[in-house]
């Protein structure tokens, strides 16, 4: 008798994605997998892997554009393959960049004649754009201060204590040093008084933030320089300032445009913005602008021979996608000024109705101010209650929202709040739906034994400051500027 | 009588190209006022678009420009998130780590079973070569300061063949650049020179795995031996960094016994470009520390990721998802085998267009067998044409192959590059030396361009000269010509000084 076996049959022909032996075979965490896998399973099990992923639209906490029309998603995607720092190979991607740089430069009032091009450049990000703005700074500072014979070792920057966890970087990985104006309860933002009063010889640069993103806030810019003005005249330095616009340069020249933050102030050198806030692309582009040619020390400049003619650079990161440089020139010209501005006045209405809803609870006070980036920032009005907003942020996400809980900064790190973002794609209905959610929340929590037991401990004190404690062993506060919020 | 006016109908029933839209200039400098309705923007940029370079013919760039329709798929779903924020998507952090330990492991780092690599995602390498420079500038500063020596003059050694970034980074973070120069016929750094070069002021010594310019591997193990000898006499420190960003996702599938990584014991760090034979788009690379101790701590931020530590070092903040996932999606996809079997075919698509070449007569191959797989040629005589104009011809046939001249000091040498990529098949290349041998053809066919040009300055300085249909120059006799040599030594150096211009700022990359 002849025993013949039959093969096993082939499986990509047959079985559907989930009966295949793909999805029992746990992937290798740590490991190169020595066999390939067909393309579908490996497309399955990422994919839904991703699942467990926040839903981006509904991660409240963050100002990075979620949503773009599905014309210039077909856009980003056909440029995907497209290395943007192919400046020969890619022309029209480069001219896309430079008009950006140029619309972006001149709506932030750059001086510059018609038809020349304005000094600025794409970058990957805000981050990206403050550390080349910074660069600047130091460098020009060490050439003035050599040019006197002058030490210029100990170069330092004036900021509030409120800035994104970048200007930190910055100070670390370039050896500046941080001098930080710390807040107040009631008084959010950097104090421009304060920040004048720190400057000294060292001093690179002050840097302001029109957009706080502990609350929103524009920073008195306008004051800063009138008082920086006065300085310099008394002291013979020539201390500038850096404006931070990563969340409010696309606001502020739509909804306030008399609001001058800009460089109609003479002492404002240089302009960072993020084309992936309220520029509305995508994660991945930012800008970053100066004022003019002199402001941005050549020797800092790499000239690369494009075209045969030369293409200046100055970046930190080299190669990189091209897509969303792409989906910002889309969207300047898609949405044009007054596109630009309903949106921002659509997001701006959104934030106060969101506001008002929550303000009629009685609940909670509001610590986000009506000029700013459309943000709603609030804390329970009760602070003896037995819960906190932690535990609101916690609860909130059953309901699929992500709302971040924090400290403010310091000095007023006892302050805890919640933030929500409103984004182009944030609409009044589910402002409605936010606001009755965390109604139930509230209900919800109230219902609760409070979490925390009375022990012993050493932090107890004697009047049941067990919440407190509580609230202590579970987050830490934020004093560290590495963990704030961003 | 009532007169009534048709109101201009809504611009949106009109078809794109019927309506206004394209044909009001859009304004270059200034924001315009008005919206538009988003067919016309998507169609006025796509079509401008169209006068770009074809990104697969860019045979130019080691940039990956074709990934399968799936990973596409995964790509533009995450396209809306913030690759950032850790809290909210717990997975697409989860995958960056698996990438780290994955690919640590493939270099072979001294890691136990369950233990967690050091390393992080980047926007590409040179993020990831700053990311590393740092961490050895700051080490290196907090010895000497242990030590009570001096430590404002950081400095690194590398050949001078590294990519502009390694100069970027000498420039922003203020260490200076020591280069080890190249000569003819050694066109990569000697590792003998390199450890001479090296002083108490060295953070570390850079070598590259896949220099740019002609695909070559540098020799790491003789510079760790070297290095080893030169620590133990002076008691320095001096560790190697090792630039692998084509390089590092070929070695270990193609040259697998080669001992160039983790293996060695002074390399401390690798950083190696995803987006280049990591087979995934533009925006993503990886830096891999050998151990903890090799990243100080105060370089790092701890950011509060679900009640959980995510020590973070990076430059940049936000950016997009969807390269890492990419990322992930091909060491799945393709495991150990899919590598190897994509990297032998590129070796081979390389071999046969170098034989190719070969075969014509008229070249010399720069490269080497064993690199990254691309093909470096030269003419093996320049003095009528040059490979700049091979390179202008190959345009016309939609080939993008850049020429540039090599790297101090052997800047004599003029070459073309053509990088073979995942997607350039053998019947690509097989065109391509087609097409090259017209393009040869048509060249040898065109008075020289030094005859061309001074026909050009005669015609210019001899107006009368325009009437003459054929001027048939015999340079044997013109040589003896006075004036001939005066134009002749102006061209000559015209052409020098831009060569020369063009040498410093055409950086091949």
């Amino acid at each position: 008798m002849v025993l013949s076996t039959t093969a096993e049959s082939d499986e990509s022909i047959d079985s559907c994605m989930f009966a295949s032996r793909y999805m029992q075979t746990p992937l290798p965490r740590f490991r190169l997998p020595e066999t390939s896998i067909p393309k579908d399973a490996a497309y399955q099990i990422i994919h839904d892997e991703l699942m467990l992923d926040g839903n981006p639209r509904l991660n409240l906490a963050t100002f990075v554009t979620t949503w773009m029309e599905p014309e210039c998603d077909k856009l980003m995607m056909s440029a995907i393959n497209k290395n943007y720092v192919d400046m020969d190979e890619y022309p029209v991607t480069t001219e896309l960049q430079n008009r950006c740089v140029n619309i972006i430069a001149r709506l932030f009032h750059a001086e510059v004649e018609d038809g020349k091009q304005a000094v600025g450049c794409a970058t990957v990000g805000s981050s990206e754009a403050i550390m080349l703005a910074g660069l600047a700074f130091k460098r020009k500072w060490q050439n003035k201060r050599k040019a006197e014979g002058k030490p210029y070792d100990k170069p330092n920057i004036v900021t509030g204590s409120n800035v994104q966890v970048c200007w930190e970087k910055f100070a670390r990985y370039f050896e500046v040093e941080l001098k930080e104006v710390k807040l107040r309860e009631g008084y959010y933002v950097m104090d421009p008084k304060k920040a004048a009063e720190m400057v000294d010889e060292n001093t690179i640069c002050v840097c302001a933030i029109l957009g706080s993103t502990y609350n929103g806030e524009f920073e008195d810019v306008k004051m800063l320089n009138d008082l920086l003005v006065q300085k310099n005249k008394e002291t013979g330095w020539d201390t500038s300032i850096h404006v931070d616009a990563a969340s409010g340069g696309f606001i502020a020249p739509f909804i306030y445009p008399d609001l001058e933050w800009d460089f109609r102030l003479p002492l404002v050198r240089s302009i960072n913005v993020s084309g992936h806030k309220y520029g509305l692309v995508y994660a991945g582009v930012g800008w970053v602008v100066w004022r003019s040619k002199q402001d941005l020390p050549e020797e800092l400049i790499f000239h690369i021979n494009y075209l045969g003619a030369d293409q200046p650079t100055f970046t930190l990161n080299f190669s990189k996608g091209a897509s969303q440089i792409i989906g910002q020139y889309y969207q300047l010209i898609r949405l044009g000024f007054e596109g630009y501005k309903l949106i921002m006045e659509n997001c701006s209405a959104n934030a106060k109705y969101l506001t008002e809803i929550l303000e009629k609870t009685g609940r909670f006070s509001i610590l986000s101010k009506e000029v700013g980036v459309p943000v709603v920032a609030f804390s329970l009005k009760d602070k003896n209650l037995e819960h906190d907003e932690y535990e609101i942020s916690d609860h909130l996400r059953k309901f699929g929202w992500i709302v971040p809980a924090y400290t403010m900064a310091p000095d007023a790190q006892h302050i805890t709040l919640l933030r929500v973002v409103v984004r182009e794609d944030f609409s009044r209905a589910l402002a409605e739906r936010l606001a009755q959610n965390i109604e139930m929340v509230l209900q919800e929590l109230e219902a609760l034994h409070p979490k925390i037991l009375i022990t012993e401990d050493d932090n107890v004190e004697a009047n049941g400051n067990y919440k407190e404690a509580g609230r202590q062993a579970r987050h830490p506060d934020s004093v560290d500027k590495t963990k704030g919020i961003c | 009588m009532v007169l009534s006016r048709a109101t201009d109908s809504d611009g949106s029933i009109h078809s794109t190209f019927a309506s206004r839209y394209v044909q009001e200039s859009l304004p270059r400098f200034q924001m315009p006022e008005r919206s538009i309705p988003k067919d016309a923007a998507y169609q006025i940029i796509s079509d401008e678009l169209m006068l770009d370079g074809n990104p697969r013919l860019n045979l130019a760039s080691f940039v990956t420009t074709w990934m399968e329709p799936e990973c596409d798929k995964l790509i533009m779903q995450a396209i809306n998130k913030n690759y950032v924020d850790m809290d909210e998507y717990p997975v697409t952090t989860e995958l960056q780590n698996r990438c780290v330990n994955i690919i640590a492991n493939l270099f072979n780092a001294p890691l136990s079973n369950e233990e967690e690599a050091v390393g992080v995602g980047t926007v590409g390498s040179s993020e990831a070569i700053m990311l590393a420079g740092l961490a050895f500038k700051r080490k290196w500063q907090n010895k000497r300061k242990a030590e009570g020596k001096p430590y404002d003059k950081p400095n690194i050694v590398t050949g001078a063949n590294v990519q502009v970034c390694w100069e970027k980074f000498a420039r922003y973070f203020e260490v200076e650049l020591k280069e080890v120069k190249l000569r003819k016929d050694y066109y990569i750094m000697d590792p003998v020179k390199a450890v001479e070069m090296v002083d108490e002021n060295t953070i570390c010594v850079a070598a590259i795995l896949g220099s740019t310019y002609n695909g070559e591997f540098e020799d790491v193990k003789l510079l760790n031996d070297l290095l080893l000898q030169k620590n133990k006499e002076t008691g320095w420190d001096t560790p190697i960094h090792v630039d692998a960003a084509s390089g590092g996702f070929i070695a270990p599938f193609l040259y697998p016994d080669l001992e160039w990584d983790f293996r060695l014991p002074l390399v401390k760090s690798i950083n190696v470009s995803g987006h280049k034979y990591g087979l995934v788009y533009a925006g993503i690379g990886w830096v891999i520390w050998r151990a903890k101790q090799d990243l100080p701590e105060e370089l790092i931020f701890h950011i509060n990721y679900l009640g959980a530590d995510q020590p973070t070092f990076t430059l940049n903040f936000s950016k997009g998802a969807s390269q890492i996932i990419a990322q992930y999606y091909q060491l799945i996809r393709l495991g150990f085998e899919g590598y190897r079997n994509i990297m032998s075919n590129c070796a081979a698509n390389a071999k046969a267009l170098a034989d190719g070449l070969v075969r014509t007569g008229r070249f010399d191959i720069l490269s080497k067998e064993v690199g990254v797989p691309l093909v470096a040629f030269s003419l093996k005589d320049n003095s009528k044409h040059d490979e700049y104009e091979i390179a202008d011809h190959l345009r016309r046939y939609g080939w993008i192959v850049p020429a540039y001249t090599m790297a101090p000091d052997a800047q004599q040498v003029t070459l073309l590059r053509v990088v073979v990529r995942e997607d350039f098949n053998r019947s690509l290349a097989e065109r391509l030396v087609r097409d090259i041998e017209k393009v040869l053809h048509e060249l040898d066919a065109l008075p020289s361009k030094l005859v061309t040009e001074v026909t050009a300055s005669l015609v210019e300085s001899h107006p009368e000269l325009k009437e003459v249909k054929d001027i048939d120059i015999d340079s044997t006799k013109l040589n003896s010509c006075h004036v001939f040599n005066e134009v002749l030594n102006s061209q000559k150096a015209v052409k020098a000084w831009k060569k020369f211009v063009a040498q410093k700022a055409n950086r091949v990359c």
